[in-house]
């Protein structure tokens, strides 16, 4: 390892390149995470006196988000994705195949302080997982041999920047193109349409496309950036939401691996329509490997007159872009919460209204648009409205990516007109011997065999892509159990019915999955969901729920097979708790009084 | 009156001004809707969602919502009433709280609105999280297994006065109240009990000391009539000691 500067220089370093605002706090935190594995108390009091922010906000900043650690993980942080279809392929006996190797317990750095082995949710290489990040850098394709190989790497003290290139290797996996995967628009091509007319123009075509969010909620995206144009303030702000954390979905990631120019040049777009100077990619922390060549990008861009000041020529068209770096917090994927983030606070989301296109990022104006909404924004600019909604449906016009993960033998990226069936989509995907298909993510729904025949559609089944296949050999229990914990553990815990909630729930699964549940618990279970579903604060409260509801009705049969016949058990497992009791004083089960069976 | 613009709570017909939530138009018409984390000195917070409301079939904070011309809006409904008993039940379970032992007994709104929602027992499986105590400051006290992150501390500290002495840290159910002092103790903050965030919390968790019991039971509070009668624990001090 390089000699470590003291940590005051460093913050010294971060402070002249990125500024002293408390905005750039999460940014500044990342970074000495990323260099020191941790973040050092005296690195805490120097950036609350840097930044006036107070220590116990920075420290209230560090534990909301999973990256950030205020204990060494070491040399080598390897945390292991923990999404279900991670589990089918087999991610949890390599987990603990590495564990046994390198002689350290789950989430407990080890003794000499090099290493520490953990969890974390979705990384968004579920069609070439499992997958693993070491140091914040994607590791795709583990298997026994690679797994034996990182542990003599790290044994030997060999730095992750010098493993084998091939760990690191994330391919695009494209399946299937159709009109926006098979388009690419020529640099500049889409800010020229709007040169040459004008924002209104622009916006009625964009209108007449009919272009509506590709997150999954459909707003429309004319009458977002109308409205953000037509709100009062002094600055107005472009933000791209490329914290795609929904377990399943990793549909961002190529495009912004492989179609970065119709991003920016999406952004920049909505940036001359709206008339905004400063834009933001708030990239999800599991991308980190991204953020070199997304700069460079960026850096060509600027280069060849697309970002920076007078674009194309055109005086007073000044628009630029920073990247953000998330540190995993799924919550962050919800709009106002990713502008809380940018903010540099704990990704709480904010209450509604006023909506982030009169009051975003610091207060101000703002749109916010998912990856594939801004690539497709420029491919309207670039070919027209009609070009555009000559495929799709009436109300869904254009085209879905969908990241395809789970029993399926071809995994990846499919491209498909709105409106195709799900019966269609695991045909071509290889995925025939279904028993559900879990659409649009944990958050999703649970589709069984019988909805096959439903579309992909906003008036049908809407989704931002996430779509995992489930084979008839599969625990689908085991599927609900996995979206429990995840929801539990990206709660924000703002509100009542989720922080509690979700907990309550999880419980629930885990003593239903355990045998020990009773008719009386899938009660509580639909009471509890039904509330968070009601009641919480936001859209990640109200769909956290989603998984248990719907196998509650769709997939009965997975509950009821473990069900006790007695009407009611307690989630506390005597024999259990009673067992290290029993060692020490030699006695068993048989001797206890009132025992009668042996 | 005619020319006021109004709204319906349940089927009590309310005046409103421009710019006011349905809480506001509320607590100005004295109609009642339970609330925690809502406090009309301060910016509202929509957290505890013990204030929800029925609005156009959806359940809405009232405490966050606007108001507008002739919304229609349900409160005292069974099944709104239900919903927030569960949400009491949470907050319960999720916290230690033990009435019997608390100084706070009687005059606590998160216990008064549980007996105004009709709460009997805890209901869901208790968290029994482990949760410290503070006693470092010479006259505040701070239980943590009483707090209920309705955040009342950590805004009237931060806007009031100016002093950020309370954050919330940790995510999820591990979400907890934090004292801003380099050891985490209040004694070594710039707390006072002065402080309008002493005055504040609606529990049992900020707990002023030398003046334990010095109303006995019987006289407290909510003992002789309900919160819709009474009024926010924080309203009652101020007229006590303000």
């Amino acid at each position: 390892m390089d000699p470590v500067e003291h940590i005051s220089d460093f913050i010294e370093q971060l402070t002249a390149a990125d500024g002293n605002g408390p905005e750039q706090l999460l940014q500044h935190l990342c970074h000495i995470q990323q260099r020191y594995s941790f973040i050092p108390g005296e690195a805490v009091d120097l950036l609350s006196a840097r930044l006036s922010v107070p220590a116990s906000t920075i420290k209230g900043v560090i534990g909301f988000y999973a990256f950030l650690h205020d204990k060494a993980r070491g040399d080598f942080d390897i945390l292991f994705s923990d999404s279900i279809t991670d589990h089918m392929l087999g991610s949890r006996e390599l987990v603990h195949s590495l564990c046994r190797r390198l002689g350290v317990e789950l989430g407990v750095p080890r003794a000499d302080g090099r290493v520490t082995v953990d969890l974390t949710s979705c990384t968004g290489m579920c069609d070439q997982g499992p997958a693993m990040l070491v140091n914040g850098i994607a590791v795709t394709g583990l298997d026994q041999a690679r797994i034996e190989t990182i542990g003599g790497l790290i044994d030997s003290g060999t730095r992750s920047e010098q493993w084998p290139g091939e760990f690191f290797r994330v391919s695009d996996n494209i399946q299937r193109r159709d009109l926006m995967l098979d388009s690419t628009i020529s640099e500049g091509s889409a800010l020229r349409a709007l040169l040459n007319g004008d924002s209104d123009k622009m916006l009625d075509e964009l209108d007449r496309s009919a272009l509506r969010g590709r997150g999954g909620a459909g707003f429309k995206t004319a009458t977002k950036w109308g409205f953000c144009r037509a709100a009062p303030g002094q600055q107005r702000y472009v933000v791209c939401n490329a914290d795609e954390g929904e377990p399943g979905t990793f549909k961002d990631r190529i495009l912004l691996n492989s179609y970065a120019d119709e991003v920016f040049e999406g952004m920049t777009l909505c940036a001359g329509v709206i008339g905004a100077s400063q834009g933001y990619l708030y990239l999800r922390g599991e991308y980190r490997y991204l953020l070199e060549p997304l700069h460079n990008v960026l850096q060509r861009r600027r280069q060849a007159g697309l970002l920076g000041r007078n674009i194309l020529g055109r005086d007073g068209f000044d628009f630029d872009i920073t990247i953000h770096l998330g540190a995993g917090a799924y919550i962050c994927g919800e709009e106002s919460s990713l502008i809380e983030s940018l903010e540099g606070k704990r990704g709480i989301p904010r209450k509604r209204p006023p909506f982030p296109v009169t009051s975003g990022f610091q207060n101000q104006p703002t749109v916010v648009n998912n990856v594939e909404t801004f690539v497709a924004a420029a491919q309207i600019a670039a070919y027209g409205a009609d070009w555009f909604r000559a495929v799709g449906t009436a109300q869904s016009t254009g085209t879905k990516l969908l990241s395809i993960s789970g029993d399926c033998t071809r995994p990846g990226i499919y491209e498909y007109p709105f409106g195709v069936s799900i019966a269609e989509v695991l045909q071509d995907c290889g995925g025939g011997d279904a028993q559900a298909v879990q659409v649009a993510g944990a958050a999703g729904s649970t589709l069984p065999p019988g909805d096959f025949d439903r579309i992909i559609a906003f008036e049908d089944v809407a989704t931002g892509g996430s779509f995992m296949v489930f084979n008839q050999q599969r625990d689908m229990l085991d599927a609900v159990q996995n979206f429990a914990h995840f929801f539990a553990h990206e709660s924000c815990g703002f509100c009542t019915p989720c922080r509690v909630g979700g907990t309550l729930l999880k419980d629930l699964v885990d003593k239903v999955h355990a045998g020990r549940g009773t008719e009386y618990d899938l009660q509580q279970m639909r009471e509890i969901g039904g509330l968070m579903r009601l009641a919480s604060h936001c859209g990640l409260g109200t769909t956290a729920p989603n998984p248990v509801l719907d196998t509650l009705d769709k997939f009965p049969a997975i509950y009821r097979s473990r069900l006790c016949d007695s009407g009611y058990e307690p989630a506390f497992d005597l024999d259990a708790a009673l067992q290290a009791a029993r060692q020490i004083s030699g006695r068993d089960r048989s001797s206890a009084p009132g025992e009668t069976d042996t | 009156m005619s020319d006021n613009k109004t709204f319906t709570l349940d089927s009590k017909v309310i005046e409103f001004q421009d710019g006011d939530t349905i809480m506001d138009a509320a607590l100005r018409a004295g109609a009642y809707i339970p609330h925690l984390c809502h406090n009309p000195e301060f910016e509202p917070h929509g957290s505890c969602r013990v204030c929800i409301v029925g609005v156009n079939g959806r359940r809405v904070s009232a405490c966050t919502q606007p108001v507008t011309e002739g919304l229609q809006v349900d409160s005292n409904s069974a099944a709104i009433n239900e919903e927030r008993r569960a949400l009491l039940q949470m907050l319960f379970v999720e916290g230690n709280h033990v009435c019997p032992a608390c100084e706070k007994s009687g005059a606590c709104q998160l216990q008064a609105v549980a007996y105004y929602a009709g709460m009997l027992e805890p209901h869901f499986t208790h968290f029994f999280p482990r949760r410290s105590v503070d006693a470092s400051h010479a006259d505040i006290a701070i239980d943590f297994n009483r707090c209920i992150l309705c955040e009342l501390c950590v805004r009237a500290s931060r806007d009031m006065d100016g002093k950020n002495v309370f954050s919330i840290a940790g995510r999820g159910v591990g979400s907890h109240l934090v004292v801003n002092s380099p050891t985490g103790k209040l004694v070594d903050s710039d707390f006072s009990a002065s402080d309008k965030a002493a005055q504040v919390c609606p529990v049992g968790a900020i707990l002023h000391k030398h003046r334990g019991y010095d109303r006995p039971i019987g006289e407290r509070l909510y003992d002789r009539q309900p919160i819709s009668v009474v009024g926010d624990v924080a309203a009652q001090d101020d007229k006590d000691h303000g």
